[in-house]
């Protein structure tokens, strides 16, 4: 495994607990400077997996490499070069903002000028300055998840982990802080995991995707190329025939084809490289009338939807 | 930086947090102080019945075990037992911080603060005694007494709080934690009171023949050796991997 273009790297990444298997032999690879979407219902193994590369958990077979290093051996090393934002938001309720974050920026060693400037800084770009000396018992979600976040990437790691940031907030909140995120992550230039069900979160910020369900690994693609992947080409028309059908679906790039005669509709899915043009080339000589063609992309959600679906 | 000043400062960052914690958590100085109150009143009762005693002779032992048990007792199933139920847990862990850093931060707040709240007790004990026999000048406890005073309230304390932590590791709510404590610390002196009382023809001649400092003494060597065997028993029970397993 090269630690050097990937910050992380897993082959056949295996967690039981007692006869319950939480991942199944996962691969993934994550390049370095990128946010890589790790998608997936409740329960898919989600946490478990990053829990274990963080070298919380032991493994119950495979390898990984974590910017280098082993988490089951190396777990120290893992945890200084990185930050994280696990299931909760990990603060506590009665010190104040600014006690939350002093107290990580003495775990991670950050020197007396440098600390008070970077809680200033973060502070202030999340909008919580202001609010610093409050203790944060009362405070909204909202703002404590962008607290949580700010304390994540208080000690500027090359590594942040981010276990659905934006669970349990309303719209405008999530919003707000995929936009702080988004610009500190830009500024930072760091490698970001980020574990989420939200497939909005996960078309806006990720430059990658993977999709697991019930610990399996299920797709993994940037997600332009998972919606490239699911997108198909709809023929409306009359006068089919099997054969024109048959012949179409053995056209060069042509993935397959099949007839919706209720709707007169033929839906293909086609390689990146085949040519509709020759399609309906084809369908016309073939003697049917084809009066529309439409390219049908999906969403993310859509996509995700379908793999999740089609696997249970 | 050496790796010792490193852990030195880690320890001291956990229990910069533990301090901040205990002192600004809504409702927790009243839990912490009111059943201090007893001691406390012991620490004006005894030496006030007790006179010059209470500074040459080792009555003062009593509030050297009193505070330490007490206050340790009440705030060492917080320790985890408390970061689990508040879900700052995992966070924790997930930080660089070594986890003998972290077990030991945590205890020695805990038995610092209970040493800390012993002084004044002390000093209390003091005035009284000079208040009520007063001897023409200010009179203070002998330092061998002092020594076995503070010396006792040390490894007292640590020994509450290793057990407390033994048990606040494995209990999901801080209730669960303290209930449990309390078992151990009080289950064990009532059956030995017990056997002490069936036993008191050939028990109590027995201890009077071992003799004042032979019988301290031994509780000083029982408590070192259970403090050594109890804190490598929780260093080793402390993994982050099992902590998060559950």
């Amino acid at each position: 495994m090269t630690a050097s273009e990937f910050a992380i790297v897993t082959q056949q990444l295996t967690r039981d607990f007692a006869s319950v298997r939480a991942l199944d032999r996962l691969s993934i690879e994550v390049p370095v400077g990128s946010i890589y979407g790790f998608l997936g219902p409740n329960g898919a193994g989600k946490t478990t997996t990053l829990l274990l590369l963080l070298g919380l958990l032991r493994r119950s077979g495979g390898e990984a490499r974590v910017l280098g290093f082993d988490p089951e051996t190396e777990g120290t090393d893992i945890r200084t070069r990185s930050g994280a934002l696990l299931d909760d938001t990990g603060l506590y309720d009665q010190l104040s903002a600014e006690d939350n974050l002093e107290f990580y920026a003495r775990v991670w060693h950050l020197p007396l000028d440098h600390r008070r400037q970077r809680i200033h800084e973060l502070l202030d770009q999340m909008g919580l300055w202001s609010r610093r000396r409050e203790r944060i018992v009362k405070w909204s979600r909202g703002m404590r998840q962008k607290l949580a976040v700010a304390r994540a990437m208080l000690h500027r790691p090359s590594l942040l982990f981010l276990d659905e940031p934006t669970a349990g907030l309303d719209v405008v909140a999530s919003n707000t802080l995929r936009g702080h995120l988004a610009a500190l992550v830009d500024a930072e230039r760091i490698t970001v995991f980020l574990t989420t069900h939200n497939m909005a979160e996960a078309e806006q910020l990720c430059h990658r995707v993977a999709v697991i369900r019930d610990g399996e690994l299920l797709a993994v693609g940037s997600p332009v190329e998972l919606r490239e992947v699911s997108s198909h080409t709809v023929i409306r028309g009359h006068e089919w025939s099997t054969e024109a059908v048959q012949d179409v679906a053995n056209l060069s790039g042509v993935l397959a084809a099949s007839l919706d005669q209720s709707t007169d509709r033929l839906i293909l899915e086609l390689d990146p490289s085949a040519d509709v043009s020759a399609v309906v080339r084809h369908l016309v000589l073939a003697g049917v009338a084809v009066e529309e063609v439409t390219r049908k992309t999906e969403s993310l959600e859509e996509v995700f939807l379908n793999l999740v679906g089609e696997e249970s | 930086m050496s790796r010792l000043r490193e852990r030195v400062r880690d320890v001291r960052t956990v229990m910069w947090k533990e301090r901040k914690g205990l002192l600004w958590s809504q409702g927790s100085r009243w839990r912490i102080v009111l059943p201090l109150l007893s001691p406390l009143f012991i620490s004006i009762y005894i030496p006030w019945q007790a006179g010059i005693d209470w500074l040459e002779g080792y009555p003062s032992i009593l509030i050297c075990v009193a505070i330490p048990l007490l206050f340790v007792g009440i705030s060492i199933p917080e320790s985890f037992a408390g970061e689990r139920e508040r879900h700052t847990l995992s966070t924790l862990l997930a930080s660089r911080l070594p986890d003998n850093a972290i077990l030991l931060g945590k205890l020695l707040s805990c038995v610092g603060f209970a040493l800390m709240l012993l002084l004044p007790g002390l000093l209390i004990g003091a005035a009284v005694v000079n208040g009520v026999a007063w001897q023409g000048s200010v009179l203070f406890y002998r330092p061998i007494v002092l020594l076995v005073d503070l010396g006792l309230a040390l490894l007292v304390g640590l020994l509450m709080g290793s057990v407390g932590i033994l048990i606040s590791l494995r209990s999901a709510t801080v209730q669960g934690a303290t209930q449990a404590l309390m078992g151990v610390f009080l289950v064990p002196p009532m059956v030995f009171g017990m056997v002490l009382m069936l036993f008191r023809d050939k028990v109590i001649p027995f201890l009077q023949g071992f003799g004042f400092a032979a019988t301290l003494g031994t509780v000083f060597g029982v408590l070192v050796v259970g403090n050594v065997i109890l804190l490598l028993l929780a260093f080793n029970r402390f993994r982050r991997s099992k902590l998060l397993a559950n």
